[in-house]
C-alpha cells in the first residue's frame, strides 16, 4: 500500500509537468490548427530563462544587500519567466506561423520543427554544450507520510500546476478574450469576418502557451534540476501524445491527459521490468486512441480540418 | 593595410607553389581525436580537448616528432561526435578518407567506441580509445586499442569493495540500458556480486532509458525491494539527478558509481548529495606525485580546474600513440603502409610507464592496469582512497 501512494505521488509530480505542456499544445492545436512542434524546445528556453532570471535576481539582491526569502526568488523567477518567455511564444507565431498560415498545414508543422531546431542549436551556440545546474532555491525538507516519502517541492509542483491550469480554465471560460479564443476554435474562417482580431488572438495563444511551458520548465529544473537543450524533444513528443488524447482544444482534457500519460508511465514501471516502460506504456494510449480516436473530449469533426 | 595584405597573399601564392616539394621533403603526421565536444558529455570532449592541446604544445616545443632521426611537424584534426554512435562513425570515417590521419585517439565512450572501432579496423587505421571499458571495442579488432581497464575487471573490484567496505549482501542496479557502457558494465556487476553473495543478491536490476529524467519509479522499486547498497554505472549528467531523486525518495544508504562518475562535472552538478558516495575510476587527482603531478598542475594552472580521468587517459593515449610511431622509426608518405608499420609497432609495445599507472598489454591490445576507488569528500574533492590490482 505504501509503495503503492509513493508511487501516486511520483506520478502526481511527473503529470504535471505532461499537463502544463500538452495545455500549450492543445491550445494552438484548437484554436490554429496547427501542431506547433516548437513547444517542447520553448519548455527548454523557458527553463533557461528561469535559470537566468532566478541567477540575476539572486545576483541583484546580494549585490544590493537585499534578504530575499528564496521562496520569494523563486515565485519572481516564475513570473518574470512566463512573462518574458510568452514574447518568445509571440516571436514564434510572428516570425514561423503567421507568414504561413494560408500555407498547407503540413509546411506549418514543419515550422515548428525547423524553430525547434533552431532554438535547440541557438541556445548551444549562445551558453555551449556544459550542462547547466539549476539553483536549488529552496532548500528540500522531505516527509515521512507513514513511510510514503514526499518533499516540499513535490507538494509545490504540484499545487502550482494546478493553479496555472485553474487559472487558465477561468480565463478562457470568463473573460471576452475567452470567449473570442473559443470561438475562433469553433471556425477560424468565420469567427475572424465576424470582428475577431485573428492576429491578436493567435498572438494571445501562443503567449498564453508560451508562459505555461516556461513555468512547467522552472518546475522542472526545481525537481531535476539539470538543464540540457535538447531536454525538451522527446518530452515536448510525449506532451503533444497528451494533447491529442484529451481533445482538440479542450482545457480540461489536455489536464486530465497529461496527468494520466504521467500516471501510466510511473504505474507501468511499477508493475512490470522498467525497461519495457514505453513499450507498454504507449501500446496503453494507442489502445486508447482506437476506442476513442477523438481523444477523452474531442468533438468528431472533419469537413474544417484542412490537414 | 593593403602593402601588408598583398605581402600575405603573395607569400600564401608562393607557398602553395613550393607545397608539393615541401611535403616530399618533411610530411605532416596527423592524428585524429574523435570526442563528444557538444551532446550529452561535453565535459569529456573539452577534457580531451585540452589533453590533446598540451601534448601538441610540447610537441611543437621540441620542433616536431622524431621518428628515425628526422623531426615532422604534427597536425592534431578534433572532431565532434555529438556523444552520438552515428556521428562517431562518420567523424572516423571523414578523418581516415579525408584528412588521412595516421592514428585515432577516441571516442571516449564505449557507446561511441565499439561501432567507431569497426570503422577504423575496416579502414585497417590504428585508433586508440582512452575511456572505453567495454570488451567489445577491441574484441577481434587488431587496429583498435585502449589505454583504460576493462568492464570485466571493474565490475568484479566494486563487488569485492563494497563486500569487504560495507559487508553488505544485497544490491540493486539502476543503469541505462540504451548505452553500451553501462549495460555492460552493470551484467558484469550483477555477475560478479552473484559469485561472491549466492544467485538472487542482486535484488533490484533496474534500468532506463538515454535522456530520461526521472527515475522515481525504478528508485522506489529499488527501496522497496530492501537493497542495502544502489550501484548505478551512469555519466555525471544522470547521476546528479539519480542521487539527488534517490534520497528524496528518503534512500540513506550508500551509492556507489564507476568511472563515468570520475568527471571534474559530476560534483558541480550533483552538489551535496554526492559527498560521501564512492566510485572506481582510473586515477585519483589528489595525491598524486611526480608526472601525474606535474602533468595536472600544469593544466589546473592552464584551464582552472583539476583534471578529470578523460584528460589524463588521453594524455597516456596520445603517449602510446607517440611511442608507437616513433618505434615504427620511419615516415614514408604513403598512408596505408604507415599506418600498418604504426599498428604493428603499437601491438609490440609491451609495457608503458603513464601518468594513470603503469600498463602492460595482452594480446588483444588492452592493458591491465590498476583501478583506483575514490570517495568524494564532504569539500567536493576526489579523494584516493585505495587502489585494487589485478
Amino acid at each position: 500500500m505504501v509503495f503503492f501512494f509513493q508511487n501516486l505521488v511520483n506520478a502526481l509530480q511527473w503529470g504535471s509537468f505532461y499537463a502544463l505542456i500538452a495545455l500549450g499544445y492543445s491550445m494552438v492545436y484548437g484554436i490554429l490548427m496547427l501542431f506547433n512542434f516548437a513547444h517542447g524546445d520553448i519548455f527548454m528556453v523557458g527553463a533557461y530563462i528561469g535559470f537566468g532570471v532566478a541567477t540575476g535576481i539572486t545576483a541583484l539582491a546580494s549585490f544590493g544587500a537585499i534578504a530575499l526569502p528564496n521562496w520569494l526568488i523563486l515565485v519572481l523567477t516564475i513570473i518574470i519567466s512566463m512573462f518574458l518567455t510568452s514574447f518568445v511564444g509571440i516571436l514564434v507565431e510572428r516570425l514561423g506561423y503567421r507568414p504561413l498560415r494560408e500555407a498547407p498545414r503540413a509546411s506549418a508543422a514543419i515550422t515548428g520543427l525547423m524553430i525547434g531546431i533552431i532554438l535547440e542549436t541557438g541556445n548551444l551556440a549562445l551558453l555551449g554544450a556544459k550542462r547547466v545546474r539549476f539553483p536549488s532555491l529552496i532548500e528540500t525538507s522531505t516527509y515521512n507520510i507513514g513511510g510514503v516519502f514526499v518533499t516540499n517541492k513535490k507538494i509545490m509542483i504540484v499545487v502550482v500546476s494546478l493553479l496555472l491550469m485553474f487559472a487558465l480554465h477561468q480565463f478562457v471560460r470568463r473573460t471576452k478574450w475567452g470567449m473570442a479564443m473559443r470561438a475562433m476554435a469553433f471556425d477560424y474562417v468565420v469567427v475572424p469576418l465576424m470582428g475577431v482580431p485573428i492576429n491578436t488572438i493567435a498572438a494571445m495563444t501562443f503567449a498564453i502557451g508560451s508562459a505555461l511551458a516556461a513555468a512547467a520548465g522552472i518546475l522542472f529544473g526545481v525537481a531535476y534540476p539539470v538543464l540540457d537543450p535538447y531536454m525538451g524533444i522527446v518530452f515536448g513528443w510525449k506532451a503533444f501524445v497528451a494533447a491529442i488524447l484529451g481533445g482538440r482544444g479542450s482545457i480540461l482534457g489536455a489536464t486530465l491527459a497529461g496527468f494520466l500519460l504521467g500516471f501510466i508511465e510511473i504505474f507501468v514501471a511499477m508493475i512490470f521490468p522498467s525497461t519495457l516502460r514505453d513499450l507498454i506504456a504507449y501500446s496503453i494510449i494507442l489502445l486508447i486512441l482506437a476506442f476513442r480516436p477523438h481523444g477523452f473530449f474531442g468533438e468528431p469533426y472533419s469537413a474544417r480540418l484542412r490537414l | 593595410m593593403r602593402k601588408g595584405l598583398f605581402f600575405i597573399v603573395s607569400c600564401l601564392v608562393i607557398g602553395l607553389i613550393f607545397t608539393p616539394c615541401a611535403w616530399s621533403k618533411t610530411k605532416t603526421i596527423k592524428i585524429g581525436i574523435n570526442a563528444p565536444m557538444t551532446g550529452d558529455i561535453p565535459k569529456v570532449g573539452e577534457g580531451s580537448k585540452f589533453a590533446a592541446e598540451m601534448w601538441l604544445e610540447d610537441i611543437k616545443a621540441a620542433g616536431g616528432l622524431e621518428v628515425g632521426g628526422k623531426k615532422y611537424p604534427v597536425e592534431v584534426v578534433i572532431e565532434d561526435n555529438e556523444s552520438k554512435a552515428e556521428s562517431a562513425v562518420k567523424v572516423n570515417t571523414k578523418m581516415i578518407t579525408e584528412d588521412e590521419v595516421l592514428f585515432i585517439v577516441g571516442p571516449q565512450s564505449s557507446k561511441q567506441a565499439i561501432p567507431a572501432g569497426e570503422v577504423a579496423n575496416n579502414y585497417k587505421t590504428p585508433m586508440i580509445s582512452p575511456w572505453s571499458t567495454n570488451p567489445d571495442t577491441t574484441k577481434d579488432r587488431p587496429f583498435v586499442f585502449r589505454g583504460c581497464f576493462l568492464d570485466p575487471f571493474q565490475g568484479p573490484v566494486l563487488a569485492n569493495f563494497i563486500k569487504e567496505e560495507f559487508g553488505f549482501s544485497k544490491a540493486a542496479v539502476l543503469y541505462d540500458v540504451a548505452s553500451d557502457y553501462p549495460k555492460g558494465l552493470a551484467e558484469f556487476f550483477k555477475e560478479a556480486w552473484e559469485k561472491v553473495n549466492g544467485p538472487g543478491s542482486v535484488v533490484a536490476f533496474e534500468s532506463f532509458t538515454t535522456k530520461d529524467a526521472d527515475f522515481s519509479s525504478q528508485l522506489t522499486k529499488i527501496i522497496r525491494s530492501g537493497a542495502e547498497v544502489l550501484f548505478t554505472p551512469q555519466y555525471y549528467n544522470e547521476v546528479a539527478l539519480i542521487v539527488q531523486q534517490a534520497h528524496e525518495l528518503g534512500w540513506n544508504k550508500p551509492i556507489v558509481g564507476s568511472d563515468s562518475w570520475g568527471s571534474a562535472e559530476t560534483v558541480e552538478l550533483c552538489g551535496k548529495d554526492c559527498y560521501g558516495l564512492f566510485f572506481s575510476t582510473h586515477y585519483a587527482a589528489a595525491g598524486a606525485k611526480g608526472a601525474t603531478k606535474a602533468f595536472i598542475d600544469r593544466y589546473n594552472k592552464k584551464h582552472g580546474y583539476v583534471p578529470d580521468d578523460v584528460a589524463a587517459l588521453t594524455w597516456d593515449a596520445l603517449g602510446l600513440v607517440k611511442a608507437s610511431i616513433q618505434s615504427c622509426g620511419k615516415i614514408t608518405g604513403n598512408v596505408e603502409k604507415d599506418r600498418q608499420c604504426i599498428r604493428d609497432a603499437m601491438a609490440n609495445i609491451k609495457e608503458f610507464d603513464g601518468i594513470t599507472g603503469k600498463m602492460t598489454f595482452t594480446e588483444d591490445g588492452d592493458p591491465i592496469k590498476c583501478a583506483v576507488l575514490v570517495r568524494i569528500s564532504d569539500k567536493g574533492e576526489y579523494e584516493f582512497y585505495k587502489s585494487v590490482c589485478p
